[in-house]
């Protein structure tokens, strides 16, 4: 839900960073934390387990510069990618402006990545809002990985629509900056359309 | 209702904070927020908090939603207040208009019985407040002219700058 506040000359964007477990959601967002400059970012809050699982969610504030009076900000968030938490995922979906699904590109999570798009269409479907009506990128993560799939048969299952995707190997920061561009571009776009 | 966007005009934010800056008079708080469910700050007044907003307010609006599916565990609809409990420092929620959240942080300088006695009173004000706010969203977009296309070249620009390798 972007909030814009004539008073105090702000707008708050929030992105959100779905995907199956283990695909890679927090180390995209801990990239972008460890490479932005310092006075652009807040603090990084992480809800996690004792053995680095994301409980509840992983949550980075940027901020961009001001443009024309008007301070851009951007949340971002990660869900938890376990199955059994999806009360939480349904939490964070809640005012979402744009999406970026993290899919993990190795064979063996073929299905997991499956379900999770399913569960995210769902968990969309109880705010009203449907995929094709939000700014939405298709990350293809761990592609250094040596079982991965053909980019070109996830796309034909996770992405039939031809949304914008690329391919990421996100633990070394291969396309992390230019997802997150990606989604945040459509993100403002769409805020002025409006 | 879930709102899916709005805006602050700079008229209502002077009604909502003169409010809030009424009850952190009145119960001698150190700060009051005001926080949206999705866990966007909307105003805050009093001592300006030495940590995080942002982060303070995303954490706040999870533990409020998270009460509130507690709630429905248990057979409520929701918690409609909550109160953590400091040795020096404490917090009282309450919630205001389905998806705004009130936040009071206050130490011994106050009580907790004088922090909900003043937050019901103001619960009431912005319950009067906020749906008028809502509804004139429904009718009201002539301001958002000013974001142009010019204005998203702009913003694009930023983005291309904080997101280079």
């Amino acid at each position: 839900m972007s909030l814009i506040n004539y008073s105090s000359r702000e707008i708050n964007c929030k992105i959100v960073y779905y995907g199956p477990g283990l695909c890679g959601k927090t180390t995209n967002i801990q990239w972008v934390y460890n490479k932005v400059a310092p006075e652009t970012k807040g603090k990084l809050i992480t809800l996690a387990t004792e053995m680095d699982r994301t409980l509840f969610f992983d949550f980075l504030p940027l901020e961009l510069g001001t443009v024309k009076g008007f301070k851009t900000r951007f949340h971002l968030y990660t869900v938890p990618g376990q199955v059994y938490y999806d009360a939480s995922r349904k939490l964070i979906l809640r005012g979402v402006d744009g999406i970026v699904f993290v899919a993990d590109s190795q064979a063996s999570r073929y299905d997991a990545n499956i379900e999770s798009l399913y569960n995210l269409h769902e968990n969309l479907d109880e705010y009203k809002l449907k995929i094709e009506e939000l700014p939405y990128v298709i990350q293809y993560n761990k592609r250094d990985m040596p079982d991965v799939i053909e980019v070109t048969d996830l796309q034909q299952e996770l992405n039939p629509e031809g949304c914008p995707s690329l391919e990421a190997v996100a633990i070394k920061g291969v396309g992390v900056f230019d997802t997150l561009k990606l989604v945040a571009k459509g993100v403002l776009q769409k805020l002025t359309q409006n | 209702m879930v709102k899916t966007d709005w805006t602050i005009y700079e008229e209502d934010y002077w009604a909502i904070n003169s409010e809030i800056k009424e009850l952190l008079n009145n119960s001698n708080s150190q700060s009051v927020l005001l926080i949206d469910k999705t866990g966007q700050m909307i105003a805050s007044v009093g001592v300006e908090p030495d940590f995080d907003l942002m982060s303070f307010a995303s954490l706040c609006a999870a533990d409020f939603e998270a009460n509130a599916q507690l709630a429905k565990l248990i057979g409520e609809k929701d918690f409609s207040t909550l109160y953590h409990q400091g040795s020096d420092e404490s917090m009282y929620l309450a919630k205001v208009a389905s998806h705004i959240i009130l936040v009071v942080l206050f130490n011994k300088r106050t009580t907790l019985g004088l922090v909900r006695l003043r937050v019901k009173k103001t619960v009431e004000g912005l319950n009067t407040i906020l749906p008028r706010l809502f509804d004139k969203l429904q009718y009201e977009n002539e301001e958002l002219k000013e974001f142009d296309e010019e204005f998203t070249d702009e913003l694009n620009k930023e983005i291309d700058a904080l997101f280079s390798d």
